[in-house]
């Protein structure tokens, strides 16, 4: 075994082991499908757009994973001020494959809850076209480990819990409801374009979608490229970022 | 011989506040050493920078013959450690826990653990998980654990605190048992003077982040004319309260004991 495994196994068992977190986390893309699939649905159609709930599904699922990632980052910070991250950095292995260990354990438990909502979706109507099921579990884990990564990132320059709620608000909420996952993004206004261009969700709902439905924005090539390069840069950034945590 | 632990003119500065303020001392391989001082004086702030995790300011340190600041996982080998406050994984098991530490350390022998697990009596509860220990179970897991890449410096901040006196004399039997066997260096603070004169062959007393006293328990009695170790303390310390400001982690232990109700 080494430590990248070991590292990786913690963070799935802390998973499996806390049912409670697993049903929780069910619940708001439940709502989403619900809520809005259903409720927005006659309207998307009267507009000429088709189905929505085939439309909204990559888009929640996408979600699901977006949260997932984000906060398996952050438990950094909990980590950080409940002593365990002193266990681990006491240990003669590298910051770099420490990080890179949580990050793919975030980054799984991130890709098993995407898959979790995209069954519940199927139960729930959603009718996708199943010959790209690898690439779409291939955008899974790209958004997975970009975002896990992100979350560390960004717990690596807190000390306590305190900001949590800022970057729920001001990070999370916004990557969400400005990347496409919602509504199409033909025919946007210019600037409101450029945004959703720049955040880095939208390449994942798009890859998804487009590996579920057909229906791709960007082009699924763009969107794995983009995808690709951002999480190379994160981690990067992010490693760099954990290796000078001060205890 | 060398020293296991050779500290010079070590400072830390947070902003501009000096926590560690040029302190020196030699720790001698296989001898206990004591490092007491009031709360705030900078203990756990020199530890830290013992054990790889904090930076210094300035100053240099050698751990068993390698260069603290440049030799990080040479140096990380050497020592074990058992920090003040809890630093086991509560959602996993006790054997799970050793097991992470064991693969960290790049140990595939699971005899040791099973050992060691026998040796802090925790063996017939290795597959409960940590949550459901007492502070004691958990002290003695985090000291298993700490033993566990057979380090040759075993620091303790604060072993025995908040446990009964059935556990501290107990924990502190082990550590002379280890340190007699295995000759392992120990680096300890704590607040119970009678436990460190028991124990300790060198002591030094820290206080506003500078050593203001070494020696051993006998001439840090002569020195100041006092009778017990507790009224050299004070002799040297003085009897005010230390007013310090809650740091982030202070704060962290509120929360947590709010949080999880203890
Ligand atoms: N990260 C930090 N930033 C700012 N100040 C700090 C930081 N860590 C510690 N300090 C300060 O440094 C001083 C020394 O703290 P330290 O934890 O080393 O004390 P200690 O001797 O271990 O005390 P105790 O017996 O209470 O554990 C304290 O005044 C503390 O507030
Ligand atoms: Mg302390």
């Amino acid at each position: 075994m080494n430590a990248i495994y070991i590292l990786w196994l913690r963070e799935l068992k802390r998973y499996f082991r806390s049912k409670a977190r697993i049903l929780g986390s069910l619940g708001q893309p439940l709502l989403f499908l619900f809520a809005l699939g259903f409720g927005l649905g006659p309207v998307f159609q009267r507009a000429g757009q088709g189905n929505y709930f085939q439309f909204l599904a990559p888009g929640v699922i996408a979600m699901s994973i977006l949260f997932t990632a984000i906060f398996a980052g952050i438990q950094v910070i909990w980590d950080k001020q409940f002593g365990f991250l002193k266990e681990t950095l006491v240990a003669p292995v590298s910051r770099f494959n420490i990080m890179l260990g949580k990050t793919l354990g975030g980054a799984t438990i991130a890709t098993i809850q995407g898959i979790i909502v995209f069954l519940l979706s199927l139960v729930v109507g959603f009718r996708p076209e199943l010959t790209l099921l690898p690439l779409m579990l291939l955008f899974m884990f790209l958004i997975a480990v970009f975002f896990t990564a992100l979350g560390i990132s960004i717990a690596s320059q807190l000390s306590d819990m305190q900001g949590f709620q800022l970057i729920m608000n001001f990070l999370v909420q916004p990557v969400f409801f400005l990347s496409g996952a919602l509504f199409p993004l033909g025919n946007l206004p210019k600037v409101f374009s450029y945004i959703v261009a720049i955040d880095p969700l939208s390449y994942g709902v798009d890859g998804i979608r487009g590996s579920l439905t057909g229906v791709t924005h960007f082009g699924l090539s763009v969107d794995i490229f983009v995808l690709g390069v951002l999480t190379v840069i994160v981690l990067s950034i992010g490693s760099y970022l954990f290796s000078k945590i001060q205890l | 011989m060398d020293a296991a632990i050779s500290v010079k003119n070590l400072t830390k500065t947070f902003k501009d506040f000096t926590a560690v303020n040029d302190i020196s001392f030699e720790v001698e391989k296989g001898k206990i050493f004591a490092f007491l001082g009031p709360n705030g004086a900078g203990k756990t702030t020199t530890i830290k920078m013992l054990t790889t995790l904090l930076d210094p300011s300035s100053g240099s340190i050698m751990l068993n013959g390698y260069d603290v600041l440049s030799q990080k996982d040479e140096a990380r080998k050497s020592f074990g450690i058992v920090f003040q406050d809890p630093s086991l994984d509560d959602e996993l098991t006790a054997y799970e826990n050793m097991q992470f530490h064991a693969v960290l350390f790049g140990i595939s022998d699971n005899k040791r653990i099973e050992e060691l697990l026998h040796f802090v009596e925790l063996w017939d509860r290795k597959d409960h998980l940590v949550k459901t220990f007492s502070g004691g179970m958990k002290r003695r897991l985090e000291i298993a654990r700490g033993l566990l890449h057979k380090p040759v410096v075993l620091f303790l901040d604060e072993p025995t605190i908040g446990l009964d006196p059935q556990t501290r004399n107990l924990l502190w039997t082990h550590i002379q048992k280890l340190n007699k066997t295995e000759q392992v260096t120990v680096f300890l603070t704590t607040h119970y003077m009678e436990e460190a004169e028991k124990m300790a062959d060198m002591i030094a007393v820290i206080d506003h982040g500078q050593i203001i006293a070494q020696g051993t328990s006998e001439t840090l009695k002569k020195q100041t004319k006092t009778k017990t170790l507790e009224e050299a303390f004070l002799a040297l310390t003085g009897k005010t309260i230390r007013d310090e400001e809650a740091t982030g982690s202070d704060k962290m232990r509120q929360f947590r004991k709010v949080w999880r109700g203890r």
